[in-house]
C-alpha cells in the first residue's frame, strides 16, 4: 500500500479464546485509509470473531488494537462507533416498515428546537437521504418510501451511505453480498469503491473469491484462527486465494472432480 | 456496473407510478377514517330521530369513546413498541379500588391519594416492563399474569380493609380537592348555558334545575383524551423518541445496532401504559364517588380491537395514534349507536368480532404493501 500512509488501524497479533477453544490464534492486520481490505475465509474460519473484536462486540484474550496510532480499548460497540468504527452488518440494521429516511436518521435523529420542546427535523432528514442516495445511485420515490420495497442491494448501499454520512472512518461489511444476486452485487461493489475513494477504509469480508478480486486492494486470508498472511492486489490469482481458504489439500482433490469450477 | 456507478439518478423504468388510492392506503388511519364515515353514515340514517345525535346523545357516545381513547393511546404506543398490555384492565380496577383505599379508608386528602396511586401504577408498568426485558419472554404473558395479579388484589384489599368490595364515598372525600377536580371537573359550563338559552341544546324544562341545559359542561375525561391523543400524536411523529418506538417495535435488534435505546423505549411505553389507565380509573372513580372491584374487565381487549382498528400491526413497528382515536371513536358510537338504535346488545359483540377480523386483514394487506411482499 501507500507507505506514507499510516495504518488507521492495527491489530497486532490478537487471540480470542472462549473458553477452551482457540477462535483465534494470533491474527495480525493493517487497515490503510482509502484501501479495500479484504477478509477471507471459510466458515468457521475466525472472520466473524475477528471483526467483532475489531467493532468492540468482543474483548481479545491478547493482542493489541491500534487506532490511528494509538492503543485502544473497545469495551462495547459504541465506543467502537463513536472512534469511526461502523460495522454493516449482513442482517441489517435497516427496518422494513419504516421510511428510509427514518431508517437513515434513526439512531442520530436531526432536532429542530421550537421553544422548548425538540422535534425530530423531518425536512432535514428528508433533504439529506434524498442527497445521500442519489449520491449512491439509488432513486427512490420520496424519502418516505419504506426500507421494505428496496431490494436487498440497494439496502446494504443505504446501510453503507448512512455509515459514511456519521462519518465512519473504517467501514466494516459483513458479507454484504452473500445473499444477493449479480446486478446487486455489482451495484454493493460498486458502492464500496465509492467508498474508498472518499478514504475510508473498508474491511470486506467474504467467502466468495471473485467479489474480493473485485474491488480488493489487499487480501488476507484466515483459516483455522490463524493468518496465512496479506497478499497485494496483482501479487495473487484467484487460485491461489481459493486453495489458501481451504487449507490447501482437500480442495485440490475436489477441483479435479469438479472440473475446476469452484 | 456501468449504470450503478453513476451518480445521477434517473427514474428506473422498473418501478410503477403507484396510484394516489394506493399512496392513500399506507397511511395507517384510513382504516379508521372509512370506519369513522361509514359508522356515522349508517347511524346518521338509521337512528338519527332516537336522540343519539342531540346533546345528550353526543355527550353519551363522546364520553364512551374519549374512555377508550384513553387506553387506547397507550396501547397504541406501546404496541408500536412492540409490546401488548394485558393487564390494563385489570390496572383500572386496582388504581380506583388503591386511590379509594387512600382517601376514603386511610383519610389521605385526595390530591395525595392521587399522586400515590400514580406513582404505584407507573412502578407496576415499570416491572411489567423491566421483567418482559429482562426474562425476553412475550409481553402477552408477562401481562397476562398481572392481570391476575392486579384483579386479585383488587378483589382483596377492601375485602381485607373494609370488608366489601365497593368503596363509595369518594365524592364527599374529594370535594373542593384541586387535583380531584383534573380528573372528575367539568369545562366550559358557560357555553353550554349559553347554548341552553340560545335554544341550541336542550335544557330542563321542570324541577329545580328548570332553565339550565341538560348538559352542563365537558367532562374533564374528554380533555385527558383529547390531550393524550395530541401529545402521542406528536411524540410518535414529530419527535426523535418517536422514531425510536417505531424502531424498537419493527426490529429490536436493528435497532440496537444503531444505537436506539430500545429496553428504555419498551420499559417507558409500558409505563405510559399504565399511566394512561391509571387517568381513566381516577376519572371513572370522580365520577361514579366509588371504586368496585369489577371494574375495568375486558378493557385492554377493547384498547387493543380499537388500536388494531386503527391500523396498527400486532406485530408492531407500524401504527399511528390518530388511527387509535378514530379507532375508539367507532368503538364507542356503535357501542352507544345500537343501544340507540334499539338494537338487540349482544349483536354488538358479533360487531366487534366482525370488525376486528376485517380491520386485521386490511391491515396485513397493507403492510403487504408498504414492504412489497406479494
Amino acid at each position: 500500500m501507500n507507505p506514507e500512509k499510516a495504518p488507521i488501524i492495527q491489530m497486532k497479533d490478537i487471540q480470542k479464546h472462549f473458553g477452551s477453544v482457540i477462535a483465534l490464534a494470533g491474527v495480525s492486520v493493517d487497515v490503510f485509509p482509502g484501501e479495500c481490505h479484504c477478509l477471507l475465509g471459510d466458515n468457521g474460519a475466525g472472520k466473524s470473531t475477528f471483526i467483532k473484536t475489531m467493532s468492540g462486540v468482543h474483548q481479545p484474550t491478547h493482542g493489541e488494537i491500534l487506532f490511528e496510532g494509538k492503543p485502544m480499548h473497545f469495551n462495547d460497540p459504541r465506543d467502537a462507533i463513536t472512534a469511526g468504527i461502523a460495522t454493516v452488518h449482513q442482517h441489517l440494521a435497516m427496518i422494513p416498515l419504516m421510511s428510509v429516511s427514518r431508517n437513515f436518521f434513526m439512531g442520530n435523529e436531526p432536532e429542530r428546537k421550537v421553544g422548548p420542546i425538540k422535534f425530530f427535523d423531518h425536512e432535514y432528514a428528508n433533504r439529506v437521504t434524498m442527497e445521500e442516495m442519489r449520491k449512491m445511485g439509488i432513486n427512490l420515490r420520496g424519502p418516505d418510501q419504506a426500507v421494505g420495497t428496496l431490494s436487498g442491494g440497494e439496502r446494504q448501499t443505504v446501510a453503507i451511505a448512512r455509515a459514511v454520512h456519521f462519518g465512519a472512518k473504517v467501514l466494516i461489511l459483513d458479507e454484504p453480498t452473500s445473499a444477493l444476486g449479480v446486478r446487486q452485487t455489482a451495484n454493493v461493489l460498486a458502492t464500496i469503491d465509492k467508498v474508498r475513494k472518499q478514504g475510508i477504509a473498508v474491511v470486506f469480508i467474504t467467502h466468495n473469491v471473485r467479489h474480493a478480486l473485485a474491488v480488493g486492494d489487499r487480501f488476507t486470508v484466515l483459516n483455522r484462527g490463524q493468518t496465512l498472511g496479506t497478499a497485494q492486489r496483482g501479487q495473487i490469482t484467484p487460485e491461489e486465494l481459493q486453495d489458501l481458504m481451504a487449507g490447501g489439500q482437500e480442495l485440490v482433490a475436489l477441483e479435479g472432480s469438479l472440473g475446476g469450477t469452484v | 456496473m456501468q449504470d450503478a456507478t453513476k451518480p445521477t439518478a434517473q427514474t428506473d423504468e422498473r418501478i410503477k407510478e403507484i396510484s394516489a388510492f394506493r399512496k392513500a392506503l399506507i397511511r395507517p388511519e384510513l382504516g379508521g377514517m372509512v370506519g369513522t364515515i361509514a359508522v356515522f353514515t349508517f347511524f346518521l340514517l338509521f337512528a338519527f330521530d332516537s336522540g343519539m345525535f342531540n346533546s345528550q346523545g353526543i355527550m353519551n357516545w363522546s364520553i364512551v369513546s374519549a374512555q377508550f381513547m384513553i387506553i387506547a393511546v397507550g396501547a397504541c404506543l406501546l404496541m408500536i413498541a412492540g409490546e401488548f398490555d394485558l393487564s390494563v384492565g385489570s390496572m383500572i380496577g386496582f388504581a380506583g379500588m388503591m386511590v379509594a383505599i387512600f382517601s376514603v379508608t386511610f383519610g389521605w386528602p385526595t390530591w395525595i391519594a392521587i399522586l400515590v396511586t400514580f406513582a404505584l401504577c407507573i412502578a407496576i408498568g415499570a416491572l411489567n416492563g423491566w421483567i418482559v426485558i429482562r426474562t425476553g419472554l412475550p409481553s402477552f404473558i408477562v401481562t397476562l399474569a398481572f392481570l391476575f395479579i392486579l384483579r386479585g388484589f383488587t378483589i382483596f384489599l377492601p375485602q381485607v380493609i373494609e370488608r366489601k368490595t365497593i368503596i363509595g364515598g369518594i365524592k364527599d372525600v374529594a370535594e373542593g380537592d384541586w387535583l380531584a377536580a383534573i380528573f372528575g371537573g367539568k369545562i366550559l359550563q358557560g357555553a353550554f348555558v349559553w347554548l341552553g338559552d340560545a335554544g341550541l341544546i336542550a335544557t330542563f324544562e321542570r324541577g329545580t334545575r328548570k332553565g339550565q341545559p341538560v348538559v352542563d359542561g365537558v367532562p374533564m375525561l374528554i380533555v385527558w383524551a383529547l390531550v393524550l391523543i395530541v401529545i402521542g400524536h406528536v411524540l410518535l411523529t414529530k419527535t426523535k423518541f418517536g422514531n425510536w418506538i417505531f424502531a424498537s417495535g419493527g426490529d429490536a435488534e436493528a435497532a440496537r445496532n444503531s444505537g436506539v435505546p430500545v429496553n428504555k423505549v419498551k420499559i417507558l411505553m409500558f409505563m405510559f401504559t399504565a399511566f394512561c389507565a391509571t387517568v381513566f380509573a381516577m376519572c371513572q372513580v370522580m365520577e361514579f364517588g366509588s371504586a368496585g372491584a369489577d371494574r375495568g374487565l375486558l378493557k385492554e381487549f377493547e384498547a387493543i380491537i380499537a388500536v388494531v382498528i386503527g391500523g396498527a400491526l400486532l406485530t408492531g413497528g407500524y401504527g399511528s395514534v390518530l388511527g387509535a382515536a378514530l379507532g375508539a371513536l367507532i368503538f364507542g358510537v356503535v357501542q352507544q349507536g345500537l343501544f340507540f338504535a334499539g338494537v338487540e346488545s349482544s349483536l354488538f359483540r358479533v360487531f366487534l368480532g366482525v370488525i376486528l377480523l376485517g380491520a386485521v386483514i386490511l391491515n396485513t394487506y397493507i403492510r403487504r404493501i408498504i414492504t412489497g411482499e406479494r
